[in-house]
Order: structure tokens, then sequence, then C-alpha cells
């Protein structure tokens, strides 16, 4: 299937609101849908007879503190139709307090657990549903989310001197 | 005693706050125990801890730990130059840095649209020291893998035949483990003169060892009976927690990036997927894992067999070939997210850049390696089995923890 059939395929399916914007100016098409609605058209894509996603190979997280939103990319492979597709969804960058939410696909895809974990470790996204979200490379109480472009690291972590 | 000369500050609490451990004593039911394995562990090639809750001899859940290694890989990427982050992959998985600058180098090649046209020498001297490279990875983990179960010999073995390996490649571009050989659009330098038939030598060497390695371990009936059927992976499984590489193949999918995706001169080149049949368990248990490795060292000689008679014949070695001829002064790929992967010793490396156009700096750089998602499905295995099988499923898993921190 192509990106423009795998596309009308989820308009047909989960409404037409569901898309926000697509992508075509780079080699790989990105489509961005909105974020309520990623675990249904995971999900459709998961099951789908014609597309068969069966392999999320990568969850990418980006910052971008510009436009003040942060990016949760999904690249979704399908090994029996050797077909690729990206999907992306956006975010406000929220506060300490108020931490942005994504939904969690681990429920469709056990390897979205690991991944997502990383991304709520170094970007603070939180992902709704997940089974057991905590840090996974920090200390569960190291302050502040390491790849967000403002970050600052902390003076001091137990008394040991961080900045170096 | 100043206070700016102590480095940490003990309190109780603070330990506590850092959650070294995710379960509690009180949530523990009778007769179970949380036991600490690791932080080192020789089968781990680097620090991984495992927080095993064990009942006697057998464990119920494992939560691995790691992070201890984390030296910053997609930070540092955001300020450096492309072409300057290339010693920083080499570190991710240092026991197969060709592999891993081979896969980041098409990226930015097919981001900057000159992948197609590389000389084929170059091309081919690509897959020769990726394939060497891919040789070293797999000794290791298979030597290692004899470690764990408690066979030493195997493990000194091998390490004499990487020895080979890393002088070739040391000859090749001066370094033993972190080459920084491959760059975008080219090469550090063409091979030593030489190289070709001091490489033609060593496979003739090695053939027979491997034949040697496999009657000593492959077919020794404790290493059967100490693997097989131990860590069964389903194919389902395996697909769902997005394992690649001889995880996924040792379950039965004949699914290899170098044949699926067909980059570089592997579409050129003839050599097979082999895949995990459950000879002597069943299919996708930690016995097939760590012959599928075997096999495709055999593989991977056939492949640099291959490329020894194309560098000495075809595309040979001409005075005026110069491998960095096509390398770009400035790479600065037009704004696009690019998502490339490619098949590295362990599985799927995937890298996820995204370009603003306007900068050599990638805005984000990530890696998607495959010992990180390899790693994720372990307490999957290892639930229910003995405190024994749980070293041999590690090792069979072959993780490098600097590919799995970053």
């Amino acid at each position: 299937m192509t990106f423009q059939e795998i596309k009308e395929l989820i308009i047909q399916e989960s409404g037409a609101e569901t898309v926000v914007a697509e992508n075509l100016s780079g080699l790989q098409p990105i489509l961005t849908i909105a974020k309520e609605k990623l675990p249904l058209v995971a999900r459709l894509l998961w099951s789908n007879e014609k597309t068969y996603f069966d392999y999320l190979s990568c969850i990418t997280a980006i910052d971008n503190p510009k436009t003040g939103t942060l990016e949760v990319v999904y690249n979704f492979y399908s090994i029996p139709y050797n077909h690729h597709f990206t999907l992306r969804v956006e975010t406000s960058r929220g506060d300490e307090n108020d931490l942005p939410k994504v939904p969690s696909l681990c429920e469709i895809y056990k390897t979205a657990n690991w991944h997502e974990r990383e991304a709520f470790d170094l970007f603070g996204i939180v992902f709704e549903g997940h089974p057991d979200l905590r840090r996974i490379l920090l200390p569960a109480d190291w302050e502040g989310y390491p790849l967000r472009k403002d970050y600052k690291e902390q003076e001091y972590y137990h008394g040991i001197k961080v900045a170096y | 005693m100043p206070t700016d000369r102590i480095q940490y500050i003990y309190h109780k609490d603070n330990l506590q706050k850092s959650e070294p451990t995710r379960t509690k004593p009180e949530d523990l039911k009778s007769e179970e125990m949380i036991i600490n394995l690791g932080p080192q562990h020789p089968s781990t090639h680097g620090v991984l801890r495992l927080e095993v809750i064990t009942d006697g001899e057998f464990v119920k859940e494992v939560i691995p730990h790691m992070g201890y290694l984390h030296r910053c890989f997609e930070k540092h990427a955001e300020n450096l130059p492309y072409n300057q982050i290339i010693p920083f992959v080499d570190r991710m998985d240092y026991l197969a840095s060709m592999n891993s600058e081979h896969v980041y180098v098409m990226g930015l090649e097919k981001m900057l649209g000159i992948e197609n046209t590389l000389p084929k020498r170059i091309e081919y001297i690509r897959v020769l020291v990726a394939e060497l490279n891919r040789l070293a990875s797999h000794f290791v983990a298979i030597g290692t893998y004899g470690i764990d179960i408690g066979a030493f010999t195997p493990f000194l073995w091998l390490m004499r035949d990487r020895e080979h390996i890393q002088r070739l490649l040391e000859w090749v571009c001066g370094a033993r483990m972190l080459y920084n050989y491959i760059w975008v659009g080219g090469l550090f330098y063409d091979l030593p003169v030489g190289f070709e038939e001091r490489c033609a030598d060593f496979i003739k060497y090695l053939k027979p060892k491997m034949k040697e390695l496999e009657a000593l371990v492959i077919n020794n009936k404790i290493f059967i009976q100490r693997t097989a059927n131990i860590g069964v992976l389903p194919l389902d499984l395996a697909i769902n927690y997005g394992c690649s590489g001889p995880m996924l193949r040792a379950s039965g999918l004949k699914y290899d990036l170098r044949k699926v995706d067909g980059y570089s001169v592997y579409p050129e080149l003839d050599f097979d997927i082999p895949v995990g049949k459950g000879d002597m368990g069943t299919v996708g248990d930690c016995w097939d894992r760590n012959y599928v490795r075997v096999l495709e060292c055999y593989e991977s000689i056939k492949i640099i067999e291959q490329c020894l008679v194309q560098l000495t014949g075809t595309h040979m070695r001409t005075r005026e070939f110069d491998p960095q001829a096509m390398v770009p002064k400035k790479i600065r790929p037009k704004a696009m997210d690019f998502y490339v992967r490619g098949e590295t010793p362990k599985g799927e490396l995937g890298f996820y850049f995204r370009s603003t156009g306007n900068t050599d700096v990638p805005y984000r750089c990530k890696g998607r390696s495959p010992c990180f998602v390899n790693l994720s499905v372990i307490n999957e295995l290892s639930r229910n089995t003995m405190l024994a099988d749980l070293i041999a499923i590690i090792g069979s898993i072959d993780v490098v923890m600097g590919e799995v921190d970053r």
C-alpha cells in the first residue's frame, strides 16, 4: 500500500478529523495525527489485513522549544508486505507540574514499553496507560529531562557535583 | 573536613529516593528473595544490574536496571557536525564499530542523495571490513557464551582468532576497536598494500578453526543440555517485542536487512540467511540463538571471499583511486526527517535524523539500537526458569551495554 492509500484507510476507519497534517517533502512521507486517536490508528495499522504493520521499529521524541511543542514519531514496518510508515503526534511542552500526555502503545506493541520509558526519562512525556512508567537510564530522583533543548543540569545530586 | 571535599553525602533517604530496586521487601511473598545480579557480568560486555526475584532456585521476575554507562550519544549528536559524530557511533557497539559506522554513513549518504554515485571499490571495502567486524563480534558472543555456562576453552580459541581480525583492522585504520574508518562519501584511506592477500590467508586459516569450534562447543552434549529448550522465544512474541538479528532469526524467521533492504553491494553477493530450526530442542531456544551466530560466521566468510575476489579483480587498486574524492566538504542535508536502518551483528540498528537544512549539525539524532530492544524481552524469557539458566539466557541475547545505554 502506498502512503496515500494508508492515509485514506485511516480517514475511512477513524474519521477525517484524525489526520492533522502530512509532510511529503522528505524522502519518507510523515503523517501527523491527533494524539487522542493514536491507539485507535495503531491498532488499525496492526490488525488490518491490508497493512499489517507488525513491527514497531522506533519511537523518537523531538523537542521544539520555538513552537512550544513536543513530537513523538513512530516508525512502523510490515514484515510480510515490506512496507514502511511514519506516524507523528504533537503535544504541547507543558511544564514541570503538568507534563505532556500521549497515549501509550504498550497494549499493542510490547516493544513500545522501553521506548516510551526512554522518552519519559529524557523528554518528560507521560505515556497514559503505560504499565510501568519509570525512568530507565537515570535514577528516579533526577531532576529535569536531559534531551529537552533548554535543559540545565542540577548542581548537586546527593552531594555529588554534577557539572565538571 | 571542608564540605567541598565530600564526594557523596550519605543519607539513607537518598538511597531510597533513587529507587535502586522496584520491588520493596514488604511486597515480597514468603520464601521470595531479591537477588541483585551484576552490575558486572562477563556476558553483558558492560554494566547491567538485574534485580531478580527468586523463590528458591526459581526465577519469578527479572527487572533490568541500566544507565550506568549512559554517555549521552544523542545529546552529543545535537551539538556536533554530522561527520564528527562517526567516532561516537563507534562507541555505541564497540564490538562492531564498522557495522554501526556503515549504517550511519549510509543514512547520511541517502539524505544527501549520493548513495549510488560512490565507486564500487569503496562499497566492497566497506562490506569487507563490516563482515570482518561481524565475525569478530560473533566470536566474542560465542566465546563468552561458553564462559557463561562453564566452558573456558572456546573463549580462548575465539579470542585468539579475533585477535587476527583486530590486527587486520588495525592495519587498515590504525585503531583496534574504534575505527572511524568509513566516512560520509568515502573512506578514511584505501586498504593498505598487501591487505587482500593477508586477508585471504586469514580466511584459509579460519575455516578449519570454525569446524573445530563446532565440534568443541556446539555439538557438545553438556553444552546442548545446558542450552536446548532454555529461554524459548516464540516468533510472534519476538516480533511484538521488536527483536531483530540473531534473536529474531533463531525464532525461525528468515529476516535479514542485508537481504530485505539490499543496501550497499549486498545484492551482488551470494549468501544465505541461517535460521533456527530447533535441531536440539525447541525453535528459538538458547542453543538456536548461539547456533545461528555460528552459521552466520560461515556466511560472513563467504561474503569476505567474494569481496576479496572483486577487490583483486574487477575493482582493483589503481593509482588514481582516491577514497576521499567524494567526501563532501560540508554535510548539509535538506530539511527532512529520515529513518535509516541496517543489519549489525546484534540486529537492526536504526538512526532517526532530523535536519533543519541550514546547518550541518543534526537537530535530532536518535539511535535505535538492537541491544536495547532485544534486552527488553529478558523478563519474558526468564520467568519461571532456574537461576543458573538465567545466565544462559542473558548470554544468548548478546547485549553490549554501550548500545543499550548509548
